[in-house]
């Protein structure tokens, strides 16, 4: 299980790397492992306005459906694209080419509240 | 929790073990998809000792089972296997099951792991209703069963019995060893592919699993998890207890035609089921395809392509593995039931053009 330093974490299983005012969003390592063979993906559109929390698209594996949260408030500025149209690439790269949303933030310190990478490994451990 | 007598061998492969109706069992171990291509492709491997077995032995073997489901067991041969129904006075669905012929008066009823308890109850009470001269024993747990499902089934068993597997055909059974332990080996299962499901003592089974998974692993066999038994048996349209068959479905729309015999003399449920055979079926148990994003699930909702007339439920859904294409089964109204019939499938806040289709939806070529 891969739990990358640079990215910030949500109880959701979701990551967030933050780049000024715009964070990345994606699923975590673990989240992909839990759920199995992702087959399929549905995001919100360029320009919606999320609120901490919301749900804003869903993952679903040949087992399981699960939805997404948006891990601080922000507005969607881009979304992938080649995760919607090849699913597998979240089980394979969840960390990175299978980003799924990029978002403005509406507070920049929002992001304060994420968990970093330790409390996030540890906390998935609490779940085992 | 109650666990199979393979448990150790579900945690050494690394299977991911949940509670599947009491059972600890694993769902998966590579991966739903990879255990569901290797069971079409070569050969799969799963631990079904949960399943309930009950025997029934006595002068009046076949008369109470003739009485109690919905197939005619006094058509089946000695050596033979047989689906049939288990139904209530209303017409309702207690289980599904495969009774095995053994001898002139002794029988192997399979029924479904969860409903093992309820089955032998219901059993139990018909069987003192009617004063049969037979006996009833519940040996779910001193009965293990391994299936060993795909087109490399017979082979790789082959190796480790005696009995010649070419000459048990589909629905047939032999009792014979295997590993030179006692066994029942039944042509029967439950994905579509040709296959065995061997029935053993309980703690003989992890000699035979592991004598399986190292003749059949180089022949490019898994371990397969209840994740690809539930997508193998969806994509043959095979109905499952809980889904597809409840206390409220009557055999004839679930698609039970085929082992519900009208023209017997008496079962229970009979009466019920032929009112509302002479009534017209109001709904009917259909496969669909999906025409555009998402994958059906079971409770989703099914529409007329109006978008606001309710005309049935899906009772399964997955993406195929097989076909990669999104497929459900579910009930519709039966004049909506056609082959071709354009039906909408609420998935969440959308509702997604489907389709009804022609099933099984996969076919082994082989």
């Amino acid at each position: 299980m891969r739990f990358p330093e640079n990215l910030k974490y949500t109880k959701d299983h979701e990551w967030a790397k933050v780049e000024g005012n715009q964070i990345t969003v994606g699923i975590t390592d673990h989240a992909q492992s839990a759920l199995g063979d992702i087959v399929f993906v549905e995001l919100p559109k360029v320009g919606r306005t999320l609120k901490a929390g919301e749900t804003f698209g869903v993952v679903e594996s040949i087992k399981a459906v699960s939805d997404l949260y948006s891990p601080v408030a922000g507005k969607i500025v881009a979304v992938n694209e080649a995760a919607v149209g090849e699913p597998s690439m979240l089980n394979r790269e969840p960390h990175a080419g299978a980003w799924l949303v990029k978002m403005e933030l509406t507070d920049p310190a929002s992001v304060n509240a994420l968990m970093d990478a330790g409390k996030y490994s540890s906390f998935v451990e609490s779940l085992k | 929790m109650k666990q199979t007598a393979l448990i150790e061998e579900h945690r050494k492969l690394g299977g991911r073990l949940i509670d599947f109706g009491g059972w600890e069992l694993p769902v998966q171990y590579t991966g739903v998809m990879d255990e569901h291509l290797a069971c079409r492709s070569a050969a799969g491997l799963f631990d079904v000792s949960h399943m309930g077995e009950v025997l029934v032995e006595g002068a009046d073997a076949e008369k109470f089972l003739y009485h109690l489901v919905s197939n005619d067991v006094a058509k089946i041969e000695i050596g033979m296997a047989q689906y049939s129904a288990l139904c209530r006075p209303d017409g309702g669905i207690v289980d599904d099951l495969i009774v095995y012929r053994r001898a002139k008066d002794r029988y192997l009823v399979v029924v479904n792991a969860s409903n093992t308890d309820k089955d032998f109850a219901w059993m139990q009470k018909i069987h003192a209703e009617g004063g049969f001269q037979c006996r009833l024993e519940n040996v779910s747990a001193k009965w293990s069963q391994i299936a060993i499902q795909g087109r490399q089934a017979e082979t790789i068993l082959q190796s480790l019995t005696p009995a010649k597997l070419s000459e048990v055909k589909t629905f047939r059974f032999v009792e014979n060893t295997v590993l030179s332990i006692p066994a029942i080996l039944a042509r029967t299962g439950y994905t579509g592919e040709d296959g065995f499901e061997v029935y053993l003592p309980w703690a003989e089974a992890p000699r035979v699993w592991q004598a399986l998974l190292e003749k059949g692993t180089p022949l490019g066999m898994k371990p397969c998890g209840l994740g690809a038994r539930d997508t193998l048996r969806l994509e043959v349209k095979y109905p499952l207890y809980g889904n597809e068959l409840t206390d409220t479905t009557n055999p004839l729309e679930a698609g039970l035609g085929f082992a519900t015999k009208l023209d017997k003399t008496d079962f229970v449920g009979k009466a019920a089921i032929a009112a509302a055979k002479a009534k017209g079926l109001a709904r009917k148990l259909v496969g669909f395809e999906l025409k555009g994003a998402g994958i059906p699930r079971q409770g989703y909702k099914l529409f007329d392509p109006d978008g606001t007339t309710e005309i049935g439920f899906l009772t399964s859904g997955t993406q195929s593995p097989s076909l990669k294409k999104p497929i459900g089964i579910g009930y519709v109204a039966a004049n909506r039931s056609e082959v071709g019939t354009k039906v909408l499938v609420e998935i969440r806040a959308n509702k997604i053009p489907a389709e009804v289709v022609p099933t099984p939806f996969y076919k082994r070529p082989y």
